[in-house]
């Protein structure tokens, strides 16, 4: 099962790398990864989607606590949560058929964000589902280059 | 304002150091400079291996923070084996590493490492140190994480020019950090639940583990056994954490347990972990494991808990001070069945070695070791066969007084970590016992012990093996002693050096020793074993004794890798 774990680190050079080796040394892959810092300045948030069975994940989470520059931990898979991600498309886009892409994106309620002699721009927001639903509807254009910024997500608990 | 290097004298001073084992090089020049008129003794080791392992086996003789002191590049990364075998063993030392200036870092310079990417999965925690304002913070930072919690090794890199930057800032007299605060004081209805269970056991037995002696709670350890009479095993870590002489307990378990130990996890109805990790070489086969018992944890480490045997009562905090709660909860009980079911198997299955005729055993050597430091010494090991018989044939009444590798399993390790547990406590007798093999790596170090006339003893056991490695081949390799033979004979065909007929065993440990500025003795029949070590143990200065071990002895009793602890083998006849 692929679990989303967002964490707050502290926003010091080197975190990054000790939470991508905790991961990565026990052999998992992470297939999605995006870090910012946060309102606090000299707080970062990660969050990853990390596929595996619960109990390694359980360990891992366990194991990201302790280190000394992660401050808090939560895998989202176990509570209600909000996630989405954003992704940019160049797509091959002539006069023939810019209209039908175009078309295509506001079904996504997707938006041009350039558009150029040979391609566009598309900027699409939505879970990764959406995303990957909308990416597949548009490839018989000619995807010229993709960039995503994987998941993001917020836990829905108030307070 | 102060420079970084006075930074660092001043942090160190105030988290209390009072010796630093190390070496110099480029990039620590300015620190060196700074220590030649500081408040520390300084032992200059002859390998940063040595360095590491120093401070290591001071840190566990005197439950103290370790420190050593290396450079940039291979300084540092000859102390990746020793950081290693403090994080596995949760052992709190601080590694201050040099680095090449902060402009040069990333350009291949000369003696340059990515010294925190390399340690990072070694250390608890480390710290590039970018500039001098952060260094007072970072070393009390260091001392702190190293000793707090669960222990283990923190590594600081020092760049050069962050060593000899100004900077206003001040060693702080407290820490504080947002992201670590260990959970030390144990949930109350846990604990509750856990007297409960052993207040119902009928069955209930201690398996304790060396985080009992990192919390300083032998003494809780044996409160708790002595009044609810629960029978106790150790892990090899754990030995010393309950007096081996006493009636209740069992000895080590696991791999090379005693039969008792390892029938008592088999049968018990509760399975207290006290500070122990369900290591595989304790556990052998998971599913068998404690099979019949409830399991109750209590571990400081929250990752430690369910990692590999899924646990009923989990207690998360320190040792210490969840059994100083424990204690006053749980009832004095006889347990008249179990300990007389304990006893009658403790009576059939006592450790036990070939006692024949008048060969050489190794178990022998230790068992007179034993008897002339009438228990009383700090016992160090290297890694092997004779680390196990350590084990089984001297009694453990202490904590601190059995030190060894047991995670990483460092040979090598022994010899210098005997050297920084005689500097920490110098009015013990300490005895590294090693094998042939292990005695091979690090013995650079007896120059330290020679020169500062630390009086550690080395008692060699050669069989003329890697007898470990030899014991697992002959048991299940069908003896096809792939090199591990460390004399000339017996060799496989790709490791037989031509023309060459029998030359002697090398290298001759009673010159090396000698050549060291030790005494040097060899013990070649069992007559001559108590009147050497007698003489070793009665000399000023260090001294090394080689007893000629007979060759093929094996330890007993042996549960096979992955196991369960009810198959043991018991001999190979």
């Amino acid at each position: 099962m692929k679990h989303i774990i967002s964490m707050l680190v502290e926003n010091r050079p080197g975190v990054l790398a000790r939470v991508i080796g905790l991961i990565s040394g026990r052999g998992y892959n992470i297939d999605s990864l995006n870090v910012a810092p946060t309102q606090d300045i000299t707080t970062s948030r990660i969050t990853m989607t990390v596929p595996g069975d619960d109990h390694v994940l359980e360990q891992v989470t366990k194991q990201l606590n302790k280190l000394v520059d992660v401050i808090k931990v939560f895998d989202l898979t176990k509570e209600k949560y909000i996630d989405r991600e954003l992704a940019m498309v160049k797509v091959c886009a002539s006069t023939k058929n810019r209209s039908a892409l175009i078309e295509l994106a506001a079904l996504f309620r997707a938006e041009n964000v350039s558009v150029q002699n040979k391609a566009m721009i598309i900027q699409m927001v939505g879970t990764t589902d959406a995303v990957d639903n909308f990416l597949e509807l548009i490839k018989p254009h000619g995807i010229v280059e993709v960039s995503r910024t994987g998941v993001i997500a917020v836990g829905k608990a108030e307070g | 304002m102060r420079t970084g290097v006075e930074c660092l004298m001043d942090g160190l001073k105030k988290a209390g150091v009072q010796v630093i084992f190390g070496l110099p090089g480029g990039s620590v020049l300015d620190i060196f400079n700074g220590l030649y008129d500081a408040p520390f003794k300084f032992v200059l080791t002859r390998h940063e291996q040595g360095a590491a392992h120093m401070a290591d086996g001071y840190a566990r003789a005197t439950g103290r923070v370790g420190c050593c002191l290396v450079t940039s590049g291979p300084g540092a990364t000859n102390t990746v084996t020793g950081l290693g075998t403090a994080y596995m063993d949760s052992i709190p030392l601080v590694c201050i590493s040099g680095q090449v200036p902060t402009h040069m870092i990333g350009n291949d310079a000369f003696q340059e490492a990515d010294t925190t990417g390399i340690t990072r999965p070694v250390t608890k925690h480390n710290y590039l140190v970018r500039n001098a304002d952060d260094l007072p913070r970072i070393i009390a930072e260091a001392f702190y994480i190293a000793g707090t919690g669960k222990p283990g090794p923190v590594l600081v890199d020092i760049p050069k020019d962050v060593q000899r930057a100004s900077t206003k800032a001040h060693t702080p007299d407290s820490v504080s950090i947002r992201g670590y605060n260990p959970t030390t004081e144990g949930h109350p209805k846990q604990i509750a639940r856990l007297a409960e269970a052993i207040n119902k056991a009928k069955k209930p037995l201690l398996y304790v583990g060396g985080g009992a002696i990192a919390a300083n709670a032998a003494e809780e350890v044996t409160q708790l056994a002595r009044k609810a009479k629960i029978p106790v095993t150790t892990t090899l870590l754990g030995l010393g954490a309950f007096p081996e002489t006493d009636s209740l307990a069992l000895r080590m378990l696991g791999m090379h347990g005693s039969v008792t130990a390892n029938y008592a996890t088999h049968h018990c109805d509760l399975l207290v972990s006290i500070g122990a990790r369900f290591d595989d070489r304790v556990t052998g086969k998971i599913a068998e494991f404690a099979s019949h018992a409830k399991i109750a944890h209590i571990d400081i480490d929250p990752t430690a808990i369910s990692k590999s045997v899924p646990v009923d009562i989990p207690v998360v905090g320190d040792v210490k001070h969840v059994l100083k709660v424990l204690i006053p909860l749980v009832e004095s009980k006889e347990r008249t069945e179990w300990l007389a079911q304990i006893q009658e198997w403790k009576q059939k299955n006592p450790f036990a070695y070939d006692q024949n005729g008048s060969k050489l055993m190794p178990q022998y050597v230790i068992e007179q070791i034993y008897a002339l430091t009438k228990g009383d010494a700090i016992i160090v090991t290297e890694v092997g066969q004779h680390q196990m018989w350590s084990a089984q044939y001297y009694k453990y009444t202490q904590p601190r007084t059995f030190i060894s590798s047991g995670g990483l399993g460092t040979m090598g390790f022994g010899l210098p970590a005997a050297i920084g547990a005689q500097f920490g406590c110098p009015g013990k007798m300490v005895v590294d016992i090693s094998g042939d093999g292990s005695a091979q790596m690090n013995f650079q170090e007896l120059v330290v012990a020679v020169e500062h006339q630390v009086p550690i003893k080395v008692v060699i056991l050669n069989n003329g093996y890697l007898g470990m490695v030899r014991q697992w081949q002959e048991m299940f390799y069908k003896k096809q002693y792939s090199a591990t033979c460390l004399g000339q004979s017996g060799r496989g065909k790709n490791e037989k050096i031509k023309d060459c007929p029998d030359r002697p065993y090398l290298p001759d440990f009673v010159k090396l020793a000698e050549a060291h500025g030790a005494l040097g003795l060899r013990a070649k029949t069992r007559a001559a074993v108590v009147p050497m070590l007698t003489k070793a143990f009665e000399a000023d200065g260090p001294a090394v004794v080689e007893c000629m071990v007979e060759p093929e002895a094996n330890v007993y009793p042996m549960v096979p890798a992955g196991a369960s602890l009810m198959e043991m083998i018991q001999s190979m006849a």
